[in-house]
């Protein structure tokens, strides 16, 4: 079954049972996914990622209560169920996804068709909605070829895509009754394909159930749970199952108290197959993508997090959607003129405002950036490049200031690391704590980066933008329990590299070296950031050198 | 659709143990449940609901206040009659502007007939019962900055666009979310009075049965309930006898001390771990019916009440949960 059929599959299967919450499709627009659209009830609903609560929700509707002086209220879109279609689901925001996948969770009868066109493999449907749709089918390798063949909606009974309401009650069909042994096997599978959440088999009973009605039988092949396994459980795996399944003595034993009876037996093999057949060549690669997502967002781009309310801005014209706020003055203002005109032309007496009236506030807010400077003190340093060091550092902190940034100053030497400076926009404390820092001793790098961490979390929390510069010639010799113990450093380091790759903060490592360290660059690459080497630079191209990397 | 009963949720004894112990004393300050997308936590916050027993209230209550006299002016009721509702449990959606949260000028009112008018919001209505916020850690800063001052004090106060009013806010925190999505700051965290991690059955046989009494649920509802709801209201009428028994129970120093030593060890901040421990080991103490306080129960509750007030440790991979359980062992012994 090439990926087509399942997309016309898990449509039909969406149709009979409403309750598999949905599909996603990920392909760009183009005219194989508009040829599988076609195929849907032609009333299906649409949504786009910029879509509002009021719209979602519906409520007063505002300016239809103004206009006729009684109050009109508005239905939203989630009133009444059905097919919905997401557009550009992989640009929904997390808020969307939230209120859509409590939508799906709480309401009998919705369906949800999220389109996802992202390109790169970090761009993808939010994780808690793509949770919800049982079905997620690649189209990006189909051709129009392919398609041709197909039935179009006219062709079809249009009863079999998703329809309001479903198709189950419509044609009072009885779900075949699902012997036990297939549930136990399906929740088997999903726990070998590393599968976590309970969400994973209850989708695969309920596919199988909808293959056999759509099929017109009344129990339950093989055929129909092979089906199920490949539509609903491939995506979610999050390993390749062992080819041989390890239980040599569980698996006999079941084939022989099913077989003497007259019941359905599928060895687990033959339904690990099915699934095999449809996981992605590149699970691995997909599997890491996901992760660096959870860290960075999901092709949404970061949240704007303002640490300020904001500047107040003049309020202007606008509509009352989407959480805005009414400038009750400015309104009334823009209203004033117009009351002698508009009761003399609708015999009403009392304030008239109209929608075109309402000003909405307005704020700028700013994600400030946070430099956390973090700077190796020890000996083996301070014979080489600490002077160099605190020079471009001191280069640094004057961009820093033109450009409104706060700085903290993290030193770290002989078994421990001091925060020398907490977050600040003061150039003169920097520069003078900055001068006055001592040099010798070992280099508990591990302990360093620990205090940039807690910083940079403390920061965001905050709504700054953290970015962690560290500057050392690498050679980290004391551990983070303040032993001599080169290993252990070392091994103390890589740790809270990951922990800062997971954090998503952006770093830079510089490495001050004689000679580029090579431990240094592979733990600047385990914790996802740019690695400078500066065995023969001033302070002025070092400034230069990590200006470019953090860019405007 | 009615909720899922929440006495046939299996397994995730933690997470069901604090919602009870919330039910027995509201004063422990609600539940944060966190974990991984399809492990059941909203199923069991929303079953929580239909478990509560009812409570007395005036009629028509914008705050849902128990004895006439404490009716808000603005309310404007005629009758103030009290009868039988269910307590209420409040959603706040993640997209609720602050309008929504705390009440505001009745902007109908106001443009269509000119006049000044209260429309309370959902502090209001989650008075004396529950506020439910699903995926709380993806909730947006200034929100989290009122709830937590409302949390605090139990009252709402509005100064804005010429409103000058205050109305009672005590409600229960009820929040689930995924830790992946987002971090929780601190002091909403301690909030909280208790926190529960929860994560899929590992076991076999116990995700089958998670798995057949769904598929019971949606495929066979009127029997399956018919079953659950009696187990739902033994689980209730347990509730209300180990409120009533909560005021009778024995607490002496001894424990006092084991608490007291128990927040010291671990090193959690300010004074409202030691409280909330205690209220909880209380709840369970007449949960279980027994008449006296005794270490064991300290020891049961421990984890659900302090987990979440440690000092973050960015190299603890195993999580404060695990932390906690080796402070109580060594302490408690």
């Amino acid at each position: 079954m090439d990926s087509w059929q399942q997309a016309v599959l898990a449509l039909r299967l969406l149709a009979i049972d409403p309750g598999l919450g949905g599909v996603t499709i990920r392909a760009r627009s183009g005219p194989v996914r508009d040829a599988l659209l076609n195929l849907l009830d032609p009333t299906a609903k649409r949504i786009h990622p910029a879509i509002s609560d009021e719209a979602l929700f519906g409520g007063l509707d505002l300016s239809a209560t103004l206009t006729s002086g009684h109050l009109v209220e508005e239905q939203g879109l989630l009133a009444k169920a059905g097919p919905m279609i997401l557009a550009m689901a992989e640009r929904a925001p997390v808020r969307l996804a939230a209120h859509l996948s409590i939508a799906l969770d709480r309401t009998v009868g919705h369906t949800m068709i999220a389109l996802d066109e992202g390109a790169e493999p970090d761009e993808a449907v939010d994780p808690k909605l793509a949770e919800r749709l049982a079905f997620h089918i690649d189209l990006s390798d189909v051709t129009l070829h392919d398609v041709s063949a197909l039935p179009t909606r006219k062709a079809e009974q249009p009863a079999t895509f998703p329809a309001r309401g479903g198709f189950i009650a419509a044609q009072g069909r009885v779900l075949p009754s699902m012997p036990p042994e297939i549930t136990e096997q399906l929740t088997q599978i999903a726990a070998q394909l590393g599968i976590d959440s309970l969400r994973a088999p209850l989708f695969a009973l309920r596919a199988a159930k909808a293959h056999a009605i759509l099929q017109n039988r009344d129990t339950l092949t093989q055929d129909d749970v092979e089906i199920a396994c490949a539509l609903t459980l491939a995506h979610r795996a999050t390993r390749v199952p062992e080819p041989e399944p390890q239980q040599p003595d569980t698996a006999p034993n079941n084939t022989e108290s099913q077989s003497s009876e007259d019941t359905l037996d599928i060895p687990d093999e033959l339904l690990l197959d099915a699934v095999r057949a449809l996981l992605p060549d590149n699970l691995l690669e997909r599997l890491a993508a996901q992760k660096a997502r959870q860290g960075r967002g999901n092709g949404t781009g970061a949240a704007r997090k303002g640490n300020r309310r904001g500047r107040p801005l003049p309020s202007r014209q606008g509509r009352l959607d989407n959480g805005a706020r009414l400038d009750l003055i400015g309104t009334l203002r823009a209203a004033a003129p117009w009351q002698t005109i508009r009761r003399k032309a609708s015999e009403r007496k009392g304030l008239h405002i109209q929608p075109s009236d309402f000003r909405i506030k307005r704020y700028e807010e700013k994600s400030d950036r946070l430099l956390i400077f973090t700077v190796d003190a020890s000996g083996s340093a301070a014979l080489t490049r600490l002077a160099e060091a605190k020079g471009a550092v001191e280069l640094l902190l004057g961009q820093a200031y033109a450009r409104r940034d706060h700085v903290a100053l993290v030193a770290f030497r002989g078994t421990e690391a001091e925060l020398l400076l907490p977050p600040t926009r003061s150039l003169v404390q920097t520069k003078r704590r900055l001068a006055g820092l001592p040099g010798g001793g070992g280099t508990p790098l591990a302990a360093g980066m620990v205090t940039a961490v807690e910083q940079a979390t403390t920061a965001q929390r905050k709504g700054l933008t953290p970015t962690i510069a560290i500057l050392t010639d690498g050679r980290a010799n004391i551990a983070l329990d303040g032993t001599a113990d080169r290993k252990q450093a070392a091994k103390d380091a890589q740790q809270i590299s990951k922990v800062i790759r997971s954090h998503g903060t952006d770093a830079i490592v510089i490495d001050t070296g004689n000679r580029p360290e090579p431990a240094l660059r592979n733990l600047a690459q385990t914790m996802d950031a740019a690695y400078l080497p500066l065995p023969r630079a001033d302070a002025q191209s070092l400034s230069d050198s990590v200006a470019t990397v953090l860019g405007e | 659709m009615t909720p899922f009963p929440f006495s046939a949720i299996v397994g995730q004894d933690e997470m069901k143990r604090a919602m009870i112990l919330t039910a027995i004393d509201a004063s422990i300050g609600g539940v944060l449940v966190f974990g991984d997308r399809g492990t059941g936590k909203s199923t069991a916050v929303r079953a929580l609901a239909a478990l509560l027993p009812p409570i007395k209230a005036i009629r028509g209550c914008p705050v849902n206040s128990e004895k006439a006299k404490d009716v808000p002016d603005w309310a404007e009721l005629e009758s103030k009659r009290a009868a039988a509702m269910p307590t209420p449990v409040v959603d706040l959606p993640l997209g609720a502007t602050e309008d929504r949260v705390t009440g505001a000028l009745d902007i109908e009112k106001a443009l269509t007939k000119g006049e000044k008018a209260f429309q309370p919001g959902l502090l209001a209505k989650a008075n004396r019962g529950y506020l439910y916020i699903d995926e709380v850690n993806l909730l947006e800063d200034h929100i989290v900055d009122l709830l937590l001052d409302v949390a605090q004090s139990g009252e709402n106060v509005i100064e804005r666009e010429g409103l000058s009013i205050r109305h009672p806010a005590r409600f229960v925190l009820v929040g689930s979310g995924n830790p992946e999505e987002g971090e929780l700051r601190p002091q909403l965290l301690d909030r909280f009075g208790l926190s529960v991690e929860v994560a899929s059955p590992t076991d076999i046989t116990e995700r089958v049965e998670v798995i057949k009494r769904r598929d019971a649920f949606e495929n066979d509802n009127t029997a399956f309930m018919l079953r659950w709801q009696a187990e739902d209201a033994a689980i209730r009428d347990r509730i209300l006898k180990a409120r009533k028994s909560l005021g009778k129970l024995k607490t002496s120093d001894k424990v006092l001390t084991d608490v007291a030593e128990l927040c010291l060890a671990l090193g959690s901040d300010g004074l409202r771990g030691e409280l909330t421990l205690l209220k909880a080991a209380r709840a369970y103490a007449a949960w279980r019916d027994d008449t006296a306080l005794t270490r064991a129960h300290v020891r049961d509750v421990a984890p659900m009440a302090l987990r979440h007030r440690l000092r973050r440790d960015p190299l603890d991979e195993a999580g404060s949960g695990t932390r906690v359980a080796r402070t109580v062992e060594e302490v408690l012994g």
